[in-house]
């Protein structure tokens, strides 16, 4: 079994190198996470550090436009923050909520459909109808929930250094019934298998089936599924952030830059909106384009 | 079937001529602004945009054109009897929307309801002592001690049926700040020009046109539906306006002005208002509640309040974040209010290493912490000022979590002293200093915060509601001015200019305190 696993993840890798749209979207990718981690050494001011922003130097255009400053290579906001610092600092915030709420999402997923999938019967059913209620229930409206009830149970001061936990707990917990319906599918299927069937014979217990025999042959799903739901869950963190129920304005995601920035739309500063949306399109389609390829690159059908 | 057919076409014929005979179009004026009125309890709260519904369902006995020149309303005539004594002649045949006949009674009972503890009016008729029906067109009212601007207060009072409130059950004012709902809150019976058809809060407000107002012989206005609509996103805003679906927006975001402007089918309307937008400090606690400095309070030291009126920049706000559509303040009274005066709306010069010295004298070298309560669809960006005046503090030290929260929330909130440092702003009520001053130094008074006490400036507040000799009341009102500023209690930010956009077309006079008097609204024929 082992042997075939290297075998798969080695044709796995010769062809994402062979691939120009996995390597595109991959390098992009990767440019943006790195530049997001090492904002802090990249940025030349901490958008977040409120003595750092100076109101004189606010609504400056990009550099190359009339009016633009060197130092504020994209321009600046209306509180005179630099929209380069931003977008990095900003990005950094997108894909830590993205990231850990797809973590959370993936590993809550994961347990129910493991369980669900191997033990069948009564525990099955529950858990397959907690999922379907979830799944009625669109994964915006779940976010706005949670972040309102929130908003209103902790004390006015927590609010900025609880929002993005906030944000992660909402995001995570709309998406988990994704990852158990797959993962539960797929373990229907595994349980019924010859080796598993044999590992039941000589009187392995369950929980060290589930994990050790069916888990890592499920485990492929479940990173197609990641990979699709790191772009869905950045751009829920952008909507929330935009609906102002996300991030606060003192700590800007991408999608509160956009939406400050919508306010200046009208008057042609254009470019306080424009640039965090075009990072989030971006960031969002890379993301996207490498989950698209992966499904199709695992998919023994399409081989 | 040819007979059926026959019939049919006759019938669709008759329908299409009906149809085409051009009903009398409704002359329907939609409007918006970034918050809804708070109540339509004429005596709940005194607030601007509860007022601007009000003014247009209910009447006072003496009113004011959108000049803000007094104009009779429904009192026809008034005259002094004696130092202490109003007599008003009632407006005869009025009628309020319910059909219920207006008269003395009715003025007798708005008074007295203004007058209650749950009324927030009861400051601006605090010099009123007594209200007498003589007979049923005659009023009289005693006031305690000679007041000169006994009619601006009079201004303020809406007068409701009293028959309708009692049937309705709401002979009290709504207590607001308890979180009261009556039947006054979403429903009203005046006899002003419009009538209160729907009332969703913070969806959707509908007034008709009341065809039997008395005003309309003097002012036949043609306006015959208004349907405001609460917008807070400024761009929604714009957007709207721009895309047709509004016809008067009174607060257009002051960067979407050029646009809206040379989009050709928009005036915009521009006059300073008689209002300032400030922050305040509570000094008067003994520790703040938001600050991880215990057992004493930093903002009852004057040295740090000082510290704090330098440490934010006015001017940078003014243009940078108003573009200029507004006036750096240096007290809170207004220009254009009786009793200003221009050299002392200048605010301390922006010194940031001057405020952190002051702040290490006083003992906070590293500074401290403070929550900023803020409204979000209250003031023309209120938001980024906030915002920008974090990052002004931050400068010196101090480190300030904003609050940002709708005016519904934010204005209780500040009304029930859980605040320790926030943001407002007042309009004039009376076009008058000591409204400003009642209103925000006086230790009883709702609105202020501050818990700042001052004996002398008390007495003065207090002396100048009976001084009738006006040059020695704008000596008094100065001089009250001049302690209330050097307490620092509050850090006045800016005199706010006023612009509304309207669409060609429709006339909208522009009301200097942002209040705008639909009855003199015109659409071109």
């Amino acid at each position: 079994m082992s042997d075939n696993n290297v075998i798969a993840s080695r044709s796995l890798g010769a062809r994402f190198c062979r691939s120009g749209l996995a390597l595109t979207a991959a390098s992009i990718a990767g440019i943006m996470i790195l530049a997001a981690i090492f904002a802090p050494w990249l940025a030349s001011q901490n958008p977040f550090d409120p003595a750092a922003l100076d109101l004189s130097n606010s609504l400056i255009p990009p550099a190359w436009a009339p009016g633009g400053d060197a130092r504020f290579l994209l321009g600046t906001d209306d509180q005179g923050r630099d929209v380069l610092s931003a977008l990095l600092y900003g990005s950094r915030i997108s894909l830590m909520v993205g990231g850990a709420a797809v973590l959370f999402a993936a590993v809550i997923g994961v347990a129910v459909g493991l369980v669900a999938g191997y033990a069948g019967g009564w525990i099955d059913a529950l858990a397959m109808r907690l999922a379907d209620v979830q799944l009625t229930i669109p994964a915006i409206l779940i976010a706005l929930m949670v972040d309102a009830l929130a908003h209103a149970v902790l004390p006015p001061a927590r609010h900025e250094a609880v929002a993005i936990y906030v944000l992660i707990f909402s995001i995570g917990i709309a998406d988990w019934p994704q990852y158990a319906r797959v993962v539960r599918a797929a373990t229907a299927v595994q349980k019924t298998l010859g080796y598993v069937q044999a590992a039941r014979v000589m009187g392995v217990r369950a929980p060290a089936i589930v994990l050790r025999h069916i888990l890592p042959n499920v485990l492929s799903s479940v990173l197609v599924l990641v990979t699709l739901g790191l772009a869905l869950a950045i751009i829920a963190e952008a909507t929330l952030s935009f609906l102002g129920v996300g991030m606060p304005p003192t700590a800007p995601s991408l999608g509160t830059l956009i939406r400050i920035g919508n306010n200046f739309l009208f008057s042609g500063e254009w470019w306080i909106t424009l640039f965090p949306a075009l990072t989030l399109v971006i960031l969002a389609l890379a993301v996207n384009m490498l989950g698209d390829w992966l499904r199709d690159a695992l998919n023994p059908k399409l081989k | 079937m040819r007979i059926f057919a026959q019939g049919l076409i006759a019938a669709v014929a008759v329908l299409c001529v009906t149809a085409s005979v051009p009903a009398k179009a409704e002359n329907v004026l939609r409007w918006a602004s970034q918050g809804d009125a708070m109540t339509m309890d004429p005596h709940a709260q005194n607030e601007g945009q509860t007022r601007a519904f009000a003014q247009q369902v209910e009447e006072p006995l003496v009113s004011r054109r959108p000049d803000l020149t007094k104009v009779p309303s429904l009192a026809v005539s008034w005259r002094q009897v004696d130092p202490k004594t109003w007599e008003f002649k009632l407006r005869q045949g009025v009628r309020f929307h319910d059909g219920k006949p207006f008269s003395a009674d009715d003025v007798v009972f708005s008074f007295k309801r203004a007058m209650m503890p749950t009324s927030d009016f009861k400051e601006i008729v605090g010099t009123i002592a007594d209200v007498v029906a003589v007979d049923a067109a005659t009023v009289r009212i005693t006031t305690k001690a000679p007041d000169p601007i006994l009619l601006d207060a009079v201004y303020n009072v809406f007068i409701m049926s009293k028959a309708w409130a009692a049937e309705h059950g709401v002979n009290t004012p709504q207590d607001y700040g308890g979180g009261q709902e009556t039947y006054a809150v979403r429903h009203a019976n005046g006899t002003g020009p419009f009538i209160l058809e729907t009332r969703d809060p913070d969806v959707r407000t509908v007034m008709v046109k009341n065809p039997n107002w008395w005003g309309l012989k003097d002012n036949p206005h043609n306006v015959d539906r208004i349907i405001y609509t609460p917008v807070k996103n400024p761009a929604t805003r714009v957007a709207a306006l721009l895309s047709g679906e509004l016809d008067f927006l009174l607060d257009p975001p002051l960067q979407d002005l050029a646009r809206i402007e040379s989009s050709g089918q928009f005036q915009i309307q521009r006059a300073p208002a008689v209002w300032t937008i400030f922050l305040g400090m509570n000094t008067g606690s003994k520790e703040l509640a938001s600050s991880s400095v215990k057992g004493k309070n930093p903002f009852a030291d004057i040295r740090v309040r000082k510290a704090m009126n330098m440490a934010v920049d006015v001017n940078a706000i003014t243009q940078r974040i108003m573009r200029g559509l507004a006036q750096p303040a240096g007290t809170i009274v207004p220009p254009g209010v009786q009793g200003y005066d221009k050299s002392l709306d200048v605010h301390l010069p922006f010194d940031a290493d001057g405020a952190k010295k002051l702040l290490v004298e006083a003992g906070y070298p590293n500074g401290f912490d403070v929550r900023l309560d803020c409204p979000n669809d209250r003031y023309l960006n209120d938001e980024p000022i906030c915002q920008a005046v974090v990052g002004m503090l931050a400068r010196i030290g101090v480190k300030v979590t904003l609050d940002l929260k709708p005016r519904t929330i934010h204005l209780p909130k500040l009304q029930a002293k859980k605040t320790d440092f926030y943001m407002l702003g007042w309009g004039s009520d009376t076009m008058d200093a000591h409204n400003h001053l009642s209103f925000m130094a006086s230790p009883t008074s709702i609105w202020n915060e501050t818990g700042y006490v001052d004996q002398k400036l008390f007495d003065l507040i207090n002396g100048m509601e009976s001084e009738i000799d006006m040059a020695k009341r704008d000596g008094m009102i100065k001089e009250a001015s001049l302690r209330l500023r050097e307490a620092y209690s509050y850090v006045p930010l800016y005199h706010p200019m006023l612009a509304w956009a309207t669409r060609k077309g429709v006339t909208v006079p522009m009301v200097p305190d942002n209040l705008p008097y639909f009855s003199y609204v015109r659409f071109a024929p």
